[in-house]
Order: structure tokens, then C-alpha cells, then sequence
């Protein structure tokens, strides 16, 4: 019987794995984009360069993607930790599952988002 | 969606100051708060990158954008919740590895992520306000 329906991978092993591989490539991405902004030449020259590189825009779309699975695994986290009849009343469920359905349309309009700025411009 | 093997820890009545909140458990929920914060702060990370690599005139409207006192202030606070999601993470990944799970080790992590937090959030607001 299934028990968890909304939580990312539907083991918590799993979800607890890609949890922390996601949070290593958003740090090296978060090292790379603020070590750039703060050591490099800053223009618009150099920074529509950074992102024509093929490489550049692989990772930062592997970066968005890591951020979709690792806010919906902290998101749902959050919400089923704290978003409880125990402490919300009757309609503790109702709540949880709207926040956890905006919290995931917001993560793939995120993703949309991040290829149409890629590749669409 | 559903799911009724939880505990329930805290009184229902007094969730904030029902029980002791011990420095490890600040560092926690700080983690967490930063966490939804962020989820919010990516849109504006969104936006910024959209209108910067749209054309050299998104670039300099951005820029202006960030230079105005609530621009500074949005994107500082986006900066603060990311850099004590950072640090709290490196922490986070220390003890999945095993070092400071002792309770002395918890309440010294601790320490060392909110001082460290603290430090990289007044260089981000110097950043943000003289870079």
C-alpha cells in the first residue's frame, strides 16, 4: 500500500541520497557564480560569455534541476513535519497538500523558466 | 500526502516556547526557515538572470535595479538566506560524515555556522551596498 504520495523519489533513502548530491552541485555552482561576480571583470560582455559556454549552461541547468528535487524534498520536509492535524486542526491535510502542489508548480515553472532564459532569448 | 507515523513533539499550544530551544536546535530551524526562504529567493535569482543576459540594456536596468535601497535590500536578504543555507549544509554534510555528533559537537557546530553565517552576511550587505 502506498503510504507517501507527494514526498520526491517515494523512499525516504532515496530522497535523503539525492538530497545531499543536489546540495553538493548547488554549493560548486553557488562557489563558481559568486566567485565570478566577485573576482571577475563584470560586464555584460563577460557574463553573456559565461553563459554562451556550453558547459556553463549545462550546469547551470543541472543547478536548477538540483534545486527542483532538493526544495520539493525540503519542502515536503517542512510541510510534513509542521502542516499536521496536530497542530493545523481538521483541515491540517487540505493545507499541506495545497502547499505542497504550489510549492512544486512554482519548481517547474522555475525549470521552464531557467531553459527559455538558456535557450530561448 | 498522508502520513500518521509522525511523533508529535511539540504542544500544540505553545509550539514556539513550549520546550527548551537548545543552540543546535536554532541552528536547525534557522536552516530550514532559510530554506523556504530561498525557495522564494530563486524567482528573483530568476528574474535577474532573465532581464542581465536578455540584451546590454537588461543588464544595466538590472544593475540599477539592484543599486536602488529596496533592490539592495531584496537582494541582500536573498544573499543572507543563502549564505546561512550554506553554511548550515556544510554542517549538515559534517555530521552525515560523522564529525560533531557528540552533544558538546552539536552545540559547537553550532556556533561555528552562526558565527560563520554572520560573518559572510555583513560582507554580503558591504557587497551589496559598496561593490
Amino acid at each position: 500500500m502506498a503510504t507517501q504520495i507527494t514526498n520526491f523519489s517515494r523512499t525516504g533513502l532515496s530522497d535523503f541520497v539525492i538530497q545531499r548530491v543536489t546540495a553538493v552541485i548547488l554549493l560548486l555552482y553557488t562557489v563558481v557564480v559568486v566567485g565570478f561576480l566577485l573576482l571577475g571583470d563584470v560586464s555584460y560582455t563577460s557574463w553573456r560569455g559565461l553563459f554562451d559556454q556550453t558547459w556553463m549552461q549545462i550546469f547551470t541547468l543541472l543547478a536548477v534541476l538540483s534545486i527542483c528535487a532538493h526544495a520539493w524534498i525540503g519542502m515536503w520536509t517542512v510541510g510534513t513535519d509542521y502542516i499536521r492535524e496536530h497542530y493545523f486542526g481538521s483541515k491540517a491535510d487540505a493545507v499541506r497538500f495545497l502547499y505542497e502542489v504550489i510549492s512544486i508548480i512554482a519548481l517547474v515553472v522555475y525549470l521552464l523558466w531557467c531553459v527559455k532564459i538558456l535557450w530561448g532569448n | 500526502m498522508k502520513n500518521d507515523h509522525r511523533p508529535d513533539n511539540l504542544d500544540p499550544s505553545n509550539i514556539l516556547f513550549g520546550f527548551a530551544w537548545p543552540l543546535a536546535a536554532l541552528a536547525s530551524i534557522t536552516h530550514r526557515i532559510s530554506g523556504v526562504i530561498l525557495l522564494v529567493a530563486i524567482g528573483f535569482g530568476l528574474y535577474a538572470l532573465d532581464l542581465s543576459l536578455s540584451s546590454e540594456q537588461g543588464f544595466e536596468s538590472i544593475s540599477g535595479l539592484i543599486n536602488t535601497p529596496l533592490g539592495m535590500f531584496i537582494t541582500w536578504g536573498c544573499l543572507a538566506a543563502l549564505a546561512y543555507h550554506f553554511v548550515a549544509g556544510i554542517k549538515h554534510l559534517l555530521l552525515d560524515f560523522g564529525y560533531g555528533e557528540s552533544l558538546a559537537g552539536a552545540k559547537r557546530g553550532a556556533q561555528i555556522t552562526f558565527t560563520l553565517a554572520t560573518i559572510l552576511i555583513l560582507l554580503a550587505g558591504f557587497w551589496v551596498t559598496q561593490g
